[in-house]
């Protein structure tokens, strides 16, 4: 298939055949008002490439980047140096080109890389199973309710205090649609995380699932066991979420401590902040007797009619682009891309090199979070943490974020922005310290609080 | 013991007031390497011509047609763990679901054995 643009013919020849009158007779299910009839007010209708970069760059240059300031925002996305090596071979023409890996037949080299990720995902997340990669984080951990649903025949998700707000809108959204009820409440600012008053939640009702973040929103770090315990005596799932990656080079695996699906966000090895996206959802199952439930796409090893090694997709015919209405999951998408540089960071990296980088981060976290106590009037809240930990101000943390903006300091994610409307928490801070982090930084954002908070 | 065949390739094999469904050996060589079968739990209603069960293959996902209305008395619980089953005896250890027919009437006009071989034949 060439991929040519259509010349005004082959519209007339194809709208003929169809038997419509022009191209607008085949948007008759949308409003009229929402037909675009006239050009963008303020939109040129053309402009020159360098113009349009002149213009781009104008735009860039309002923004604080990453990269230009003292960095330490985290709370779901995080700032990992990302090697070269891997932008260069993801836009290599046979894996940015490559034809769908739903014909194995011109594939193999696609499959074989999403075959690669999935035995990664499913080793980093002490798993048997893990799918091709999903949207991202937040619609990954849809997924895995859903599924838990599908499993146990029941629909009520409890949603541990410390599952991201993000994600907690997203399955919300997703909820409306499908009657599931969902238990979920605001953090607490305890140390422990409230682990306790989740446990007599669980025993109190009957879940399908239980779903707790590792590490937390607040960076709270908890032995799963308990809760893997508590929902299985009560016949749930335990669904482990994790939006970092890099912590799983010096924790323990979320299935080795009973987590019975565990999905989470990848973007942290081989995707850049990005803006926001996109990103890479991660999906695992714990015990292969619930592979067949899973959503998405898995990248099997099989062989060819020579009896050749090869791999193919398996367990995918039914999502949207088959089943249509009756497909397993909302959103099965393939993030393919960020798969594959995930991949070749991982990779790169290797097992010792993971457990370095993971090592690094969090020497780096605890010479912040120490450095950060001795700012008068600041308490850090955890007692174990990763790479990212919360502290809290004498004041509302909002303004003071804004403050250190201007002193070139991107201070992290502050709970009112997180939870506006919990005024409760408004005082708190999450900092995330990757090794992209010098501990010139870090004596810059302490220095730049001082002045700040005095 | 009878069985008849549909134009969906679904088989039934009738004994007194219950009968076993399942895919015929044409339909499954047609899907290829079958995957994933979801059979009707024991209680389920099912409706002569509306879809009863799922068998998924590497390439497609199909639905199963129940061939007579009735109440199923059983999935095939093999199927859960062993899809290929249905690749390897479609017509024996590979069945579907069994189930208590509401309507014996309901299988006229289904085809017998030859009759479905001509009909193949035909495709």
């Amino acid at each position: 298939m060439r991929y040519l643009p259509l010349t005004d013919s082959d519209r007339a020849a194809m709208l003929s055949v169809i038997g419509a009158p022009d191209v607008d007779a085949l948007f008759t299910d949308v409003a009229a008002e929402q037909y675009l009839k006239q050009p963008i007010e303020g939109l040129p209708a053309h402009a020159s490439e360098m113009a349009v970069e002149r213009h781009m760059r104008r735009l860039s240059n309002k923004n604080l980047a990453a990269g230009d300031a003292a960095f330490f925002c985290g709370a779901g996305a995080y700032r990992h140096h990302v090697p070269a090596t891997v932008d260069h071979l993801i836009q290599r023409g046979e894996f940015l080109t490559a034809y769908t890996p739903y014909q194995p037949e011109i594939a193999q080299g696609t499959l074989q890389m999403l075959f690669e990720f999935q035995s990664q995902v499913a080793r980093l997340y002490g798993c048997a199973v893990a799918n091709a990669s999903m949207y991202d984080g937040s619609t990954a951990c849809w997924e895995a309710i859903s599924m838990a649903g599908r499993v146990t025949k029941r629909n009520l998700a409890i949603l541990h205090e410390g599952l991201h707000p993000h994600y907690v809108s997203t399955i919300r959204t997703m909820a409306k649609f499908t009657g599931d009820s969902i238990a979920d409440r605001a953090p607490s600012l305890q140390a422990d995380g409230g682990i306790g008053e989740l446990i007599a939640e669980i025993e109190a009702n009957e879940p399908s699932c239980v779903v707790v973040q590792y590490p937390d929103v607040l960076g709270r770090v908890y032995d799963l066991s308990p809760i893997a315990e508590a929902a299985h005596a009560k016949g749930a799932l335990l669904i482990a979420v994790n939006t970092e990656p890099v912590a799983l080079g010096a924790l323990r695996s979320p299935g080795e401590m009973g987590a019975d699906i565990v999905v989470g966000e990848g973007q942290s090895l081989g995707v850049g902040l990005q803006f926001g996206g996109p990103y890479l959802g991660l999906f695992a199952v714990r015990d292969p007797k619930h592979v067949r439930q899973m959503p998405g796409r898995l990248c099997g090893e099989t062989v060819d009619a020579e009896g050749k090694r090869g791999f193919v997709l398996t367990l995918s015919t039914r999502e949207q682009h088959i089943r249509r209405e009756k497909a397993t999951s909302n959103i099965c998408t393939n993030s393919g891309l960020c798969a594959l540089a995930f991949t070749i960071h991982l990779t790169l990296l290797g097992e010792a090199g993971l457990r370095a980088l993971a090592a690094e981060n969090h020497r780096l976290a605890c010479v912040a979070a120490d450095r950060l106590a001795k700012v008068p009037g600041v308490k850090v809240l955890n007692d174990s943490f990763f790479n990212e930990f919360t502290i809290l101000l004498p004041t509302d943390a909002r303004p003071v974020v804004r403050d250190l903006a201007h002193r070139n300091v991107l201070a992290g994610v502050s709970l009112g922005r997180l939870y506006p409307a919990e005024e409760q928490l408004s005082h708190g801070l999450v900092i995330a310290v990757t090794e992209t982090a010098s501990e010139e930084d870090i004596e810059t954002l302490a220095s730049a609080l001082e002045e700040s908070i005095r | 013991m009878t069985r008849y065949f549909t134009q969906d390739h679904e088989w039934i094999e009738v004994e007194g007031d219950t009968a076993t469904v399942g895919i015929t050996d044409y339909a499954q060589s047609q899907l290829g390497d079958i995957v994933f079968v979801e059979v009707p739990g024991e209680g389920a209603a099912v409706t002569k011509g509306d879809e009863a069960a799922v068998v998924e293959s590497v390439k497609a996902a199909s639905d199963v047609y129940s061939p007579v209305s009735g109440t199923v008395i059983e999935g095939n619980p093999a199927l859960e763990d062993d899809p290929a089953l249905v690749n390897s005896a479609p017509e024996g250890d590979g069945w579907f679901f069994k189930l208590t027919i509401a309507d014996a009437g309901e299988l006229d006009g289904l085809m017998d054995g030859s009759a479905y071989k001509d009909f193949v034949a035909g495709l």
